[in-house]
């Protein structure tokens, strides 16, 4: 009796192998029909779908007033827009593209449509929190929309007070939509973090969990705890306009660097939020398309931890010259270069799995090695704004303008778009035209590189950022990067090209395009309702490129039996009957 | 190699620059070397390892700790270089010698005012001795401002409820420019002004003189100079367009409505008392931006300005 208790954490199931149906007549996209199927569907898939459409607008909204801000910055002084309509053009651009788009893109888009595929689970752990997620976002949206249609806001992304707290314009309707967002992202990132935890199919141990859900895990704890923070500071500066209590405002006894310290403990978190994703669908797309199992698993695991746990401690560096003490800004500096280590773990264990693979540059993996060129360069130039006295001269100049775009735009977009192009086949069943996709990713980095290079340039030589105006010296340079900015433009209208073709007219695609081991390409494409139509059995790690396919089709035998195993408890596999037509 | 530097960065014009350029140098060259270095992985990693067939074989390397640990180890040896290396530069940027110069700095929406031992205010001009050390202790009348000198390498927030400091030391007779780097609204990016670095005589000369140079100008042309020299036409303008404040021209004696619904006549009491209060009475159409010159401009002044208005009737 004893020695039966003990091994009983072993569990025997009967699995058979599972071929994904091909090119199914019913999935996703058309089991339920109707408008009002999609506002009330309470699937992750659809939820994804939806998120992506949204941040697909706004990153069309913030892209044409980056060319609206590029055009006006072909000479000094005024082109076209007055002062204060550029001042709102620019924080419009950075608030819409933070808030609107890369925080909610790889996590609430991507995210949300890969993450129960890539666990074996039906859905996620709240569904329909998952929906009021959205609903949240659009809340959200639409109040910054009724700020910029009823005065603007002129504060910059990062509505630094006094002047936030003084300044004309719909500044209370924007912060709070920024607060309501916040929520939106808090919920999301538990829903994930439960669902991890609690719903993946049996065999799935921590150390097979692919490390696109190690990435989107860390980003999830980083959600909840920093979102709270933005959330308060944001109530505090309602305070402070509304009812005059002072906080921040030194008219009224406050203190304005405090309102920095708190703005960057959220903020500088959320640039984590808004790139360790990327670094999920990088680990992916790399072993996919180099066929090879990924090479330092834990490494690439733990590093986005670690830097999701580091990342909580510099947020001083963004205050170098605001007036904090030495000390303080010894310590910042100190932790910032910390983070920059296991940054530059990830790439060197990328570039090691891409060693003696069978690298094919399909799409995904073109913007997946973008991603490794502009990327070290934001890091390397993150590592220059850590240095104290170097810092102290590129502050607040498009050094640092060019530093983050390098970071968001050529990282985490790019890591967005290889992500895009992977999971495309499987979101809508079709594929995309390779020839144009390769293309427009060539146009894109040639003129995000024209745009953004020149910047540094020019910032070293001292040309500060949110300048409407700017002495003759820079124009050169600016008018080369608006240049380049046309250029991206031109990739972007073809890759809105190539992909509606695809949607509309696009050839089917098969249930595994790239031949990769990981779980949601086991299933059809696109997938049922239910994403499995029986619960898949994983025996091997997602990156197991030396093992043959069938070990990866497995399932458990009997159909529809308690779909929420444990993923921790051991799986002891027994194969029965042959394989499954 | 210095020519890259040149072009990358503005001239040195302070003791400390070299300091902060060396460090610039150091990690763009090392960056570079390294990007190389990965970026020829890629490419070549891309090519070598192309695909050949579907049934490629790759082999199964898992990981390999000492990698790991080379790849972790010189980096963050590299990184502690440059952080020691930042860290002693801006000791010094932050401690000034204790004889340096004192100059009083005030950041206003949008203009920065100099205020000298003598008493002397001088706006958008920063008149320096070369070779001394300077220290400017720098306080904001509005909200946040920055103040920046890229030839020095200096720049420190300029905030409204404490003073904070930056110190330099020129090392060459000339001019450089000022900017603002802390958004601060419509006119930020003209908040400039400039450094004059004179020679050590120059400059006890400059002191000595600079209030009463203008002496034995007439009213209406020392009234022209001082809205320049003071920066009111980054706001007002003398040929009736309008900038963030009403234009001068045609102002004098003609009927004001203020925002509460009261009409005033532009007279001299009205003027004197805009420049010195001006959110006292606010022009109808006009938000209360305008910086008050209390402690600036003196009655002499003031009356020159005035003087300069009459003159632009329509
Ligand atoms: C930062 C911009 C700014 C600067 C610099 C500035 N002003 Fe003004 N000024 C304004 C604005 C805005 C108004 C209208 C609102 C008000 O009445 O305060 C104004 C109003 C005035 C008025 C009243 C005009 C009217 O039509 O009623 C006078 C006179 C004046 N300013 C003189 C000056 C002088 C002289 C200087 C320089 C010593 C100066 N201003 C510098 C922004 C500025
Ligand atoms: C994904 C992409 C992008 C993100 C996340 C992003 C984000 C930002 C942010 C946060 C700011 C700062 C706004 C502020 O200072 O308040 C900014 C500024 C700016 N961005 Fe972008 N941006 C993106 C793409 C682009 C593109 C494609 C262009 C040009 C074509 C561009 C051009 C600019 C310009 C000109 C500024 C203003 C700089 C200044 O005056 O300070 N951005 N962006
Ligand atoms: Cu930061
Ligand atoms: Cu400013």
């Amino acid at each position: 009796m004893a020695t039966n208790e003990a091994t009983s954490n072993v569990k025997r199931i009967q699995v058979r192998r599972f071929k994904p149906e091909e090119y199914p007549e019913k999935h996703y996209l058309n089991e339920e029909k109707g408008i009002w199927a999609w506002m009330t569907t309470v699937d992750h898939k659809k939820i994804g779908l939806m998120y992506l459409a949204s941040i697909t607008f706004f990153f069309f909204v913030a892209g044409v007033l980056a060319i609206l801000l590029r055009t006006e910055l072909l000479t000094p002084a005024r082109s076209f827009m007055d002062a204060d309509v550029y001042n709102q053009v620019f924080t419009l651009h950075g608030a819409i593209m933070i808030f609107f788009f890369l925080i909610p893109s790889v996590p609430a888009a991507l995210g949300n449509f890969v993450l129960p595929l890539q666990l074996g689970a039906k859905d996620v752990a709240f569904p329909r929190l998952n929906l009021a997620s959205y609903y949240i976002y659009v809340i959200g949206a639409l109040f910054t929309l009724f700020a910029i249609f009823t005065g603007g806001v002129d504060t910059g992304w990062t509505f630094y007070t006094p002047y936030s707290a003084t300044t004309g314009g719909n500044v209370m309707a924007m912060t709070f939509g920024v607060f309501i967002l916040g929520f939106s992202s808090i919920l999301t990132g538990l829903n994930f973090i439960v669902t991890i935890h609690k719903m993946r199919s049996p065999g799935i141990t921590w150390n097979r969990l692919p490390l696109n859900l190690w990435g989107l895990y860390a980003t999830s704890l980083i959600q909840i705890l920093a979102t709270p923070v933005l959330a308060i500071t944001l109530l505090l500066l309602t305070m402070e306009r509304l009812l005059g209590i002072g906080i921040f405002d030194p008219a009224l006894g406050g203190d304005p660097v405090l309102y920095q310290h708190f703005f960057w403990f959220y903020s500088h978190p959320a640039v984590y939020i808004m790139i360790v994703p990327g670094f999920g669908i990088i680990s992916e797309v790399i072993s996919t398309f180099s066929r090879k199992v990924i090479f330092g698993y834990w490494a690439i695991a733990l590093s986005s931890l670690a830097i999701a746990f580091i990342g909580f401690l510099v947020w001083g560096h963004h205050m170098f010259t605001a007036g904090q003490s030495s000390l303080a800004n010894m310590v910042f500096s100190f932790l910032t270069f910390l983070v920059g280590i296991p940054t530059g773990i990830k790439i060197f264990n990328w570039l090691a799995t891409m060693y003696r693979g069978s690298i094919d540059l399909k799409t995904p993996m073109l913007y997946a090695l973008v991603f490794l060129f502009l990327f070290t360069i934001g890091g390397f130039t993150g590592i220059m704004l850590g240095a104290l006295s170097v810092d102290i001269h590129l502050h607040d100049t498009y050094y640092v303008v060019a530093h983050f775009h390098y970071v968001m735009m050529g990282g985490m977009v790019m890591a967005f778009f290889a992500g895009l192009h992977y999971w495309w086949p499987k979101m809508f069943g079709k594929m995309y035209s390779e020839f144009w996709a390769r293309i427009a990713c060539a146009i894109l980095f040639v003129g995000f590189n024209m745009t953004f290079l020149p910047q540094f340039v020019m910032g070293a030589q001292g040309m500060p950022r949110r300048y409407f105006n700017y002495i003759d010296q820079f124009q050169s340079f600016h008018v080369f990067s608006t240049i380049g900015a046309y250029v991206m433009s031109v990739a972007f209208l073809i890759m809105a090209g190539y992909l509606l073709h695809s949607l509309l007219k696009g050839k089917r695609a098969p249930s595994n395009p790239w031949g990769s081991r990981a779980l949601e390409w086991q299933a059809a494409s696109p997938p049922p309702l239910h994403n499995f139509h029986h619960v898949p059995v994983i025996i091997n790690g997602p990156y197991d490129y030396h093992k043959p396919m069938s070990e990866f089709q497995l399932g458990i035998a009997a159909s529809h039996n308690g779909h929420h195993h444990h993923g921790d408890e051991a799986v002891k596999v027994e194969k029965s009957e042959k394989e499954q037509a | 190699m210095n020519r890259f530097s040149e072009f990358m960065l503005p001239p040195q014009k302070s003791t400390l620059a070299e300091h902060t350029d060396a460090l610039f140098n150091f990690v763009n060259v090392t960056s570079i070397i390294l990007l190389a270095g990965i970026t020829f992985a890629i490419i070549f990693f891309a090519w070598k390892y192309r695909r050949r067939s579907e049934n490629d074989v790759t082999p199964v390397i898992t990981h390999n700790n000492k990698l790991e640990i080379t790849w972790s180890v010189i980096p963050l040896i590299l990184v502690m270089i440059v952080f020691g290396w930042g860290l002693n530069g801006y000791m010094n940027l932050t401690t000034p010698p204790a004889d340096a110069y004192e100059i009083r700095v005030v950041g206003k929406s949008w203009l920065w005012e100099f205020h000298y031992e003598t008493g002397h205010v001088s706006v958008n001009e920063l008149h320096i001795p070369v070779n001394r050390p300077v220290k400017l202790i720098m306080s904001s009348d509005d909200v946040l401002h920055s103040f920046y000198i890229p030839d020095f390498r200096v720049k420190m927030d300029v905030l409204p409820n404490r003073y904070t400091s930056l110190w330099f030391e020129a090392t060459e007779i000339g001019e450089s420019v000022i900017f603002c780097t802390e958004y601060c609204g419509t006119a930020h990016s003209n908040m400039l002004a400039r450094t004059y670095v004179h020679s050590a005589e120059d400059f006890i000369t400059w002191l000595e003189t600079a209030g009463s140079a203008d002496d034995d100008l007439p009213p209406a042309e020392l009234g022209e100079q001082l809205v320049v020299r003071n920066a009111c036409n980054t706001c007002h303008s003398s040929d009736g367009a309008r900038l963030v404040g009403p234009t001068f021209q045609g102002l004098w004696m003609a009927e004001r409505e203020m925002q509460d619904g009261e009409v005033i006549t532009a007279d001299e009491n009205y003027i004197r008392e805009s420049i010195l209060e001006p959110n006292a009475k606010i022009t109808a159409g006009y938000q209360p931006v305008m910086p008050s010159y209390a402690g600036t401009l003196n009655d002499r002044q003031i009356d020159a300005i005035i003087e300069y208005i009459k003159t632009l009737s329509n």
